[in-house]
């Protein structure tokens, strides 16, 4: 049997990490936040449009998980993916004017806030529809397989989807075939207004995979170097030629499910818990500062540096113009 | 600094709301995050975060205000003991959206230039083999050509194919190349996408098509959206095929024509050969091609002997139509396994004196618009043919593109000849009357020739 892990033992597990790479982690979650919050603010202003799901709230997931990752891994998502594309490196003013629908997006301004793509960065979408996104990060991952590299995919997906069909196929044809593929489960407890015990009764997500063989782990998300620890244990897997790994990550989203939710179906007092007691960002803030790692100026420096960062992103893409009316008709064939 | 609080877009359709109710007032401190008001969309009533800290200064519309339009000011923010008043200058407008595009009516060419020119050159030696040797050496000359090309599906290695179509590939290019896959379409579609966005060439194998429904999201919303959604910087190029339509006697489940619901999806390519050599020559195509290409076989067809061109990197164009016979009267349009109707028409036709063009699309997606402009403009007359369901079907696309583009041109309304607009029923005698038939062609022939 493939070795499993529980929430208890993660936490013994964490890695030791460097002050610089801790104020990284830091600067990255800040940076997601800050740009989330800008989001939806030109949401409210009119200059983004449609659905538009903020990250704020999970960030410590995707920080920790791409420091666990190296150069040429892949990622693909779900339509809540801007905080997957900054933590990847992708350009936040590529990010912000694709979220305006403009030609410098990432995407020209074709896709939108849901269908977002990085070639260079190997960010490979941003999928609307829930759960699609699963097997084609293992098809992804088949991919390196078969062509020799010594790559690993993290194929994110949320707590509902989950429940997709889909989903098991993968699982079963993952481990039949050893792919390098992570399953990161990013479990914030709700699928749009339903919680993920209104919709299952077996809510271990992470031990849906016992039943392929996957070994997998439950990892408290609210906590980024967990996050990161329990990610090098499952590149490590994968990158050693053993086949698939289920990271099962608890988080939280503090924003409705998207900008028109108005999140009826939770009380104030459980997001204020999660924002006041286990906020990713604050817990590191406590770190550097209790561990003497960094100043409260230091930290203004970064606090300052990102703000920068976003107000250029929401220039650039309320600047960038609309996408020539020629757009229309490219990029429907190669 | 000052600043405004604007009425937020809270919902994808909300042009104004109603602001419910102020949860701070003058003179509070904020911090970003807090709710500080109550606001009614055309939806529901959602909790307004300010996203700054500051001190609210003078609060500009009042709770119970309904109508407030998107982007109006609806209070000041400021920090500590800053003089807040309103600035003169409402805040910009949210820019409009783009001018309409004029809609693309695609003019005709009055004369279109047809490309005639044969699919092979005149003397080439030719074999006979069936539909289906002609597809599996298609795909065998492509792996053999190209490494990233390999095969999955349900029984394609071992049991060599469900319907052998993929014979003999296993031993040639092994369990890496050809791959059999649990019975999961949808699983092993969305695998498909993923290692062609990952550098691959799949051809992935629909045990038959009707089974494609099961996986039709990652064949759309996946791969034949994502160049474009990616603004040209990743697609899929892959193939889709497998055995389509109706068999014999397999009843309704296992027996419809996909071809009207692919070739409706910008992004993919359809191609729906008839004979072995077009089998043969539009799958090698179809293998290179950078796009998502379905590729609809027939099993009635796979049997069928037809001369294939022994000629070493045979392939055909997208977007060919072939002629099979000349005509003056009347045009026939068909494809696939519509051909032997169409074919068979045509003969009885011609015993008749009427004069029957037969030509056979080959590709749906792209299709040749022109080589069925110039036909029609010379015979003046156009039935079509299919398999498929009358509602929506190929036909009816044709019959209005060539109303709108040979109106003047035409003598008689086109015709289209379809399946029956029913299930397929299983009982040996129902079978016949659901599918199109030969006697209808003819008779369809007939009435737009006024005979
Ligand atoms: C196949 C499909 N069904 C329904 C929807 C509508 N929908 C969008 S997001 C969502 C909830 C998904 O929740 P979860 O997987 O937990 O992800 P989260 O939004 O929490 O990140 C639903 C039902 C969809 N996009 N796709
Ligand atoms: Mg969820």
């Amino acid at each position: 049997m493939p070795p499993r892990k529980t929430a208890a033992t993660t936490e013994a597990a964490r890695p030791n990490i460097s002050a610089d790479d801790l104020k990284r982690y830091y600067r990255d979650m800040l940076l997601i936040r800050r740009f989330e919050e800008k989001a939806g603010q030109l949401y409210g202003m009119g200059l983004i449009g449609g659905f538009c799901h903020l990250y704020i709230g999970q960030e410590a997931v995707v920080v920790g998980l791409e420091a666990a990752a190296s150069e040429g891994d892949k990622r693909v998502t779900s339509y809540r993916d801007h905080g997957h594309m900054l933590a990847c490196g992708m350009d936040p003013k590529g990010v912000m004017a694709e979220l305006t629908g403009r030609i410098g997006g990432y995407s020209k301004g074709k896709g939108g806030s849901m269908h977002m793509f990085s070639k260079e960065k190997h960010f490979y979408g941003g999928h609307g529809i829930v759960g699609a996104q699963v097997p084609i990060g293992a098809g992804l991952a088949f991919a390196d397989k078969y062509l020799g590299n010594d790559r690993v995919t993290f194929a994110y997906f949320g707590d509902g989807a989950a429940n997709q069909g889909q989903v098991y196929e993968t699982y079963n044809m993952a481990q039949l075939w050893d792919l390098p593929v992570i399953f990161v489960i990013e479990n914030n407890h709700y699928a749009m207004g339903t919680s993920v015990t209104r919709a299952t009764k077996s809510p271990a997500l992470w031990k849906r995979g016992e039943a392929y063989g996957i070994a997998g782990e439950e990892v408290n998300g609210m906590d980024v170097l967990a996050v990161k620890g329990a990610g090098e244990r499952a590149v490590a897997h994968c990158r050693a030629g053993k086949g698939p790994y289920i990271l099962e990550v608890m988080t939280y989203r503090y924003r409705g499910h998207s900008m028109s939710d108005p999140a009826k179906y939770r009380t104030r007092e459980e997001v204020q818990e999660m924002r006041e007691k286990r906020d990713a960002i604050e817990q590191v803030r406590q770190m550097l500062l209790t561990g003497g790692h960094a100043s409260e100026d230091d930290l203004k420096k970064i606090d300052k540096e990102i703000k920068d960062i976003v107000n250029d992103a929401a220039e650039f893409s309320k600047e960038s113009p609309e996408p020539p009316l020629e757009e229309l008709w490219t990029d429907i064939y190669a | 600094m000052a600043t405004e609080i604007l009425m937020p877009a809270l919902s994808p359709t909300m042009e104004e709301g109603t602001l419910a109710k102020w949860l701070v007032k003058e003179g509070d401190t904020v911090k970003a995050g807090d709710i500080i008001a109550e606001i009614e969309t055309d939806k529901a009533t959602m909790e307004f975060e300010a996203v700054d800290e500051g001190v609210i200064g003078k609060i500009l519309i009042a709770e119970g205000t309904e109508g407030v339009k998107v982007n109006t000011a609806i209070a000041i923010i400021g920090e500590a003991g800053e003089a807040m008043t309103a600035p003169a200058a409402q805040a910009a407008e949210a820019p409009q959206a783009a001018e309409k595009v004029p809609a693309a009516v695609a003019a005709a060419p009055a004369a279109p230039v047809v490309d005639r020119s044969p699919d092979w050159p005149a003397g080439t030696p030719m074999k006979t083999q069936t539909v289906r040797e002609a597809l599996r050496d298609a795909m065998a000359e492509e792996m053999r050509a190209d490494p990233t090309v390999f095969v999955m599906g349900e029984e394609v290695a071992e049991y060599q194919g469900a319907y052998k179509v993929t014979q003999g590939l296993l031993d040639e290019f092994g369990a890496k190349r050809v791959i059999d896959t649990p019975i999961t379409e949808h699983g092993f579609a969305g695998i498909g996408v993923g290692a062609a966005f990952g550098g691959l060439k799949p051809i992935v194998e629909f045990m038959t098509f009707n089974f494609s429904m099961q996986a039709i999201d990652h064949v759309i919303n996946s791969a034949a959206k994502t160049l474009y959604m990616s603004g040209g910087q990743m697609g899929a190029p892959m193939v889709f095929r497998g055995p389509n339509g109706a068999a014999a006697r397999v009843a309704a489940q296992h027996s419809q024509d996909f071809a009207a619901w692919y070739a409706h999806i910008p992004g993919l390519k359809v191609v729906q050969p008839y004979s072995a050599a077009d089998a043969k020559g539009l799958l090698k195509t179809a293998i290179r091609d950078p796009n998502p290409v379905i590729f609809l076989e027939n099993e009635i067809l796979y049997g069928r002997s037809f001369e294939v061109p022994d000629i070493a990197d045979f392939t055909i164009p997208f977007g060919k139509a072939r002629i099979w016979r000349e005509g003056s009267d009347v045009t026939l349009i068909s494809w696939g396994i519509g051909m032997t109707y169409t074919l068979e028409a045509a003969e009885i036709l011609a015993k008749e004196g009427i004069s029957a063009e037969v030509i056979d699309l080959r590709t749906l997606r792209p299709l040749d618009y022109d080589t069925v402009l110039a036909s029609v403009m010379k015979t003046n007359r156009c039935v079509t043919i299919e398999e498929g369901f009358p509602v929506a079907s190929i036909g009816n696309h044709l019959g209005a593109w060539i109303m709108q583009n040979a109106f003047d041109y035409l003598d008689a309304p086109v015709i289209n000849c379809t399946g029956k607009d029913v299930p397929m029923p299983y009982a040996a005698n129902l079978e016949k009357l659901a599918l199109v038939t030969t006697a209808e062609v003819v008779e369809a022939a007939r009435k737009v020739t006024y005979r």
